[in-house]
């Protein structure tokens, strides 16, 4: 049978506001223990919330980001559970009223397609502390620094259909808070983290299937590898005649697993009330416009923008787009070398593959923009050619950083001297009767095809230098 | 409202309160007087109206983000049963 | 000098009649001779309130003392104190010292008022009788052997008790109300979000609101020009400026319009208490007051909404109690769960428990829309009586509670019962607005309070019309037999 996967994200992204949700705390990350939990973080009696309007400012940027409905009257909730990194035994969140409703957004599919993906809701609420469990003698230690810190929790539709997509849904929300500035969206250090419903069905089925909730995976990576071991493992559980059971899991990536946490998590009442300490949230007509005039240029705008000005295919504008610091580096590359297309090409192509191999971010890329713009300018005026623009790239991918010195040093200067080509033409032709017999005698579409012989013995013999371009042209003229 | 014995066992678990067994019977009782008295509600016709969790229904004011607070950890932790290196002990949590 | 009023306090300190430390030294002996009786404080501030006071009488030898300065007061025990201990009258906090202070008690100490102590309290403010604390119960000073009311009931039978001047309460369902009444004291809660909730342990956060409890009406609007006013710290804090309270005290009756509702006159009320108030009511239209029969239909409901918002707000609120952070930790807890369990099991007292359960309950699914939201519904409804009744009158009067004080022990096994007693005072926190609570007769030898319920922020109204009613009769003026 051909199965389909249905998946929805939990997205909590960790607000960059300077102080925590509800209490003047300092939100800096890495601290010693403790020393950033202040009375309202520690749930001490008497003390009270007081709602921070950066948290509520950035809430709505995202919402705006996400064409959502923003619900200008939201409210606070509790949701009740005990754990030791939740000092008062409640969380304060968004349930009813959420301060972001339905919106959408557009991601780009590998087929080059863009797909429409919704979300359902996004909601503000703090932060738990955390539990370390290396052993203080069977114990577990409790810090509750990260207590109190915004969140925005990001609800996605399951409109995603395979890791993939949530793979490219999740960078698309990275991208988009980094735009906004409203987190710095590092996954490592949990300021963007994720969980992931996972249903499979039926290929054609409308009704969906029981789904397994993973907690908490903290990398692109281990999300794809979450997901695809995921649906494998209900496939399985299907085929072999069995049920998928509603439950929560958890990935090990060590062994690229889910694992069941039945058993350590039972059926919970979280007895949801508002939050009697909190009035509801007003967002009135001018603030929302203020928030919106001041926002910035936002990846789908700079999308339109590409596709206008440098006349980028949507899957590339997209591409480009997503992170502003890669928009910023192509924009850059694209304005010094004049040429969108090659800086399009050579950043998904060239760069995008050195950068994946090497697990580096764009801005950590050893060849800067305004250094790939100068190569490409070379390349485009003909100083040098295809093949020597690759092997000057890998020079300065190794740390050269004067792209004219590198193209004189490996000698990579193209050949555009026509009498120079003509004679290493005239030399080839000479040496190749028999091919020569053979291109003559065949027909137009062979020939295509049989020029490629010549041409790459002309390559070989100027050691890559000649113009392939001038070289073609020339052979076509000697050999009719 | 029917209440018996096993949902003031259910009850007394979300709320994370042990009862000895030999209260359970009584608690379970005095419970049931209160539910009995609270039911009273049920008697008259709240359609359409909207629930009120606030007196004034006023508006939350918002603080402006700032670090208003210093560690105060020392303090703190003076009031708390068990620390070690500047955490909070708690019998061991099983992920 | 114990039994003077805030009000001659101000001028005894100023005519250099006393000093503080005399004041205080005098009343400190009072507590450590005659509390052991009452049992209405669980902390005496001795020594701290004597340095308090001597630093009174310097700043008021150097000339910079504001009117209060010196003026002794107490602190119910649910107010955080830094230094000083805040129990909430339960084991769960018995040794918690707030590394911070409320601030009720942070403005009485910046008008340099002296903590005389902490006064003992229903546990977590849950009672109506002063029973429930960890600390021992309180007797009522015109009957040792009964109750002063509560959860305010150390307060109200300490200045009943003349072992303070004036104390402060909170009330949540009635907790300064009903002990004022119980006690023959004036007591006022104001309009919610009138004075700050920060510091002050919460209840049930959408109905708590601090107020004093004092000798006189003046001496409440004194009090109250000192604990009102907006507080950035407590979002429920209303900004609004705050009249002085004491400009409008002497400003004759004539032409009010006083509401009489039936419901608070209806069956479970003491015939003798409904005479009395009726005779206070005759003083009222001699001081020129209309009198109007009013209605205010949902008023029985407000008793079941009470019991189901309150204890689902405090089943919430005190999840923080957990013996993880501070506060009460069981003994060799086996695992998390027990750790939980028997902290919070062994911590919190019968009615708190009972309360946590039924709160616990209301909040829990397939419960939630019939009992959390149905009582949110019945709360508007119950405000909006009052919003009606107010389109006609000025004030609203009734007895406080049903009965005069109860004996100890009475209603310690039937909850819902203990529960009724609150049935005249809690309509009032459940809408938010401001009544108070005043002495206005005597039944066998037991005071009758008056409850007067004004309009939202009408407190100056309503200590007028208490004022005036004190500067006609000597009802506020009654000592407990005993005391002589």
């Amino acid at each position: 049978m051909q199965w389909e996967a249905v998946i929805g994200l939990e997205v909590h992204v960790q607000l960059a506001t300077k102080s925590k949700i509800f209490s003047g705390a300092s939100t800096a990350f890495g601290a010693e223990p403790n020393t950033q939990a202040c009375a309202v973080d520690l749930g001490l009696p008497g003390v009270l919330p007081v709602l921070n309007a950066e948290a509520v400012r950035m809430a709505v940027m995202f919402g705006l980001g996400i064409h959502a409905h923003i619900n200008q009257t939201n409210i606070f909730a509790r949701k009740n559970y005990f754990y030791p990194d939740l000092p008062k035994g409640y969380q304060t969140s968004q349930m009813d009223l959420p301060i972001v409703g339905q919106g959408y957004v557009d991601i780009p599919l590998e087929s080059g397609e863009i797909k429409r993906i919704g979300v359902t809701r996004a909601h503000l609420e703090e932060d738990a502390g955390k539990s370390l469990h290396e052993d203080f003698h069977g114990m577990t230690g409790i810090d509750l620094n990260r207590a109190g810190t915004p969140l925005l929790e990001i609800v996605s539709e399951p409109d995603l259909r395979s890791a993939t997509e949530a793979v490219a849904y999740l960078k698309y929300i990275h991208g988009l808070i980094r735009y906004l500035g409203i987190s710095d969206g590092n996954m490592a250090q949990g300021s963007m983290r994720c969980d992931a419903n996972v249903s499979i069905r039926p290929k054609g089925e409308t009704t969906l299937g029981t789904r397994a909730e993973i907690k908490n995976v903290n990398s692109f990576r281990f999300i794809e590898k979450a997901i695809n071991y995921e649906i494998e493992r209900q496939i399985d559980v299907l085929e072999a005649g069995n049920k998928v059971v509603q439950e929560t899991r958890l990935y090990d990536s060590e062994r690229d697993e889910t694992r069941s946490m039945r058993g350590k998590e039972e059926a919970n009442d979280y007895r949801y009330f508002p939050c009697p300490d909190l009035l509801p949230v007003i967002i009135t007509d001018e603030d929302l416009k203020s928030i919106r005039d001041g926002l910035p240029e936002l990846p789908e705008q700079k999308r339109q923008r590409f596709m206008d000005a440098f006349k980028l295919s949507e899957y590339d504008a997209t591409i480009l787009s997503e992170e502003r610091e890669t928009a910023e580096y192509f924009e850059q590359v694209a304005t010094q070398c004049d040429d969108a297309k090659l800086a399009a090409n050579w950043m998904m192509g060239e760069l995008a593959a050195r950068l994946n191999k090497n697990n580096l971010e764009i801005t950590e890329s050893p060849v800067p923009a305004d250094r790939l713009a100068k190569l490409l300018s070379r390349l485009k005026d003909q100083t040098i050619n295809g093949k020597g623009a690759k092997t000057a790239f890998e020079a300065l991918w190794e740390g050269a950083d004067d792209v004219d010195a590198v193209i004189e040093a490996k000698g990579l200067k193209q050949v555009t001297d026509t009498n120079a080509i003509a004679a290493i033409v005239d030399e080839i032709i000479a040496q190749h009767p028999e091919q020569v017999e053979q291109y003559k005698a065949a027909d137009d579409a062979k020939r295509k095809k049989m020029i490629g012989f010549f041409v790459g013995q002309v390559m070989k013999a100027s050691k890559g230098s000649a113009n392939p371009g001038q070289v073609n042209q020339l052979l076509q003229q000697k050999l009719s | 409202m029917a209440l018996d014995r096993s949902d003031v066992e259910g009850i007394a678990h979300l709320a994370r309160i042990a009862i000895n067994e030999q209260d359970i019977e009584n608690t379970t009782a005095t419970l049931k007087d209160i539910l009995h008295m609270v039911d009273q509600m049920q008697a008259v016709n709240t359609d359409n109206i909207e629930p009120l969790a606030h007196p004034l229904e006023l508006v939350q004011r918002l603080r402006s983000d700032e670090v208003t607070e210093t560690n105060q950890r020392d303090h703190f932790q003076q009031l708390a049963p068990q620390t070690e290196n500047g955490l909070y002990l708690v019998p061991k949590v099983i992920e | 000098m114990h039994e003077l009023t805030i009000a001659e306090l101000v001028h005894g300190l100023a005519d250099k009649k006393f000093s503080s430390v005399e004041l205080t030294q005098h009343y400190i002996s009072r507590i450590n001779q005659l509390d052991k009786k009452y049992n209405s404080f669980i902390t005496v501030n001795e020594e701290d309130a004597l340095n308090q006071a001597k630093q009174a009488d310097q700043l008021r030898a150097s000339g910079q003392a504001n009117q209060f300065a010196g003026i002794p007061i107490a602190h119910k025990d649910i107010f955080c104190t830094k230094g000083i201990k805040t129990t909430c009258g339960s084991k769960m906090l018995a040794n918690f010292i707030a590394p911070y202070e409320s601030t009720v008690t942070e403005k009485f100490s910046q008008a340099n008022f002296i903590t005389l102590g902490k006064t003992n309290m229903d546990e977590f403010a849950m009672g109506s009788s002063n029973e429930t604390s960890h600390f021992g119960s309180v007797c009522n000073p015109w009957d040792i052997k009964r109750v002063p009311g509560g959860s305010s009931g150390g307060s109200a039978a300490a200045v009943a008790a003349q072992l303070t001047p004036a104390a402060t309460g909170t009330d949540t369902g009635g907790s300064i109300r009903q002990p004022a009444a119980l006690c023959g004291i004036t007591g006022i809660k104001p309009t919610y979000g009138r004075i700050s909730r920060w510091g002050m342990i919460a209840f049930a956060s959408s109905l708590d609101q601090a107020g004093p409890m004092t000798r006189s009406a003046e001496d409440a609007a004194l009090l109250l020009n000192v604990m009102s006013g907006f507080d950035s710290k407590d979002s429920t804090c209303v900004d609004q400026p705050v009249p002085d309270y004491t400009e409008s005290l002497s400003q004759p009756l004539t032409g009010l319009t006083i509401g009489l509702p039936t419901e608070y006159f209806s069956a479970g009320i003491d015939s003798n208490v409904s005479k009395a108030i009726h005779a206070a009511l005759d003083v009222y239209r001699q001081l020129g007051a209309t009198i109007k029969e009013v209605s205010l239909p949902h008023t029985a409901l407000s008793l079941p909404a009470y019991y189901v918002i309150a204890p689902a707000e405090a089943s919430s609120n005190l999840s923080r109690f957990d013996g993880v952070r501070y506060g009460y930790r069981c003994e060799a807890p086996k695992d998390l769960e027990d750790l939980y369990k028997r902290s919070r099991g062994e911590g919190f007292g019968a009615e708190v428990k009972r309360r946590i359960l039924v709160g616990t309950y209301a909040l829990s699914a397939g419960y939630f829309d019939a009992y959390y939201i149905k009582a949110q519904k019945i709360r508007r409804l119950v405000k909006q009586d009052f919003t009606n009744v107010f389109n006609d009158v000025d004030v609203i009067m009734s007895p406080t509670a049903p009965t005069t004080a109860f004996n100890i022990g009475e209603k310690m096994d039937d909850p819902v019962a203990m529960y009724a007693s609150d049935i005249n005072t809690i309509a009032v926190n459940l809408a938010g607005l401001p009544a108070m609570s005043v002495p206005a007769g005597l039944v066998d030898g037991l005071p009758v309070g008056l409850q007067i319920i004004g309009n939202y922020f009408a407190e100056a109204k309503l200590l007028q019309v208490a004022h005036q009613f004190q500067q006609a009769t000597d009802w506020h003026r009654q000592r407990p037999a005993a005391l002589d």
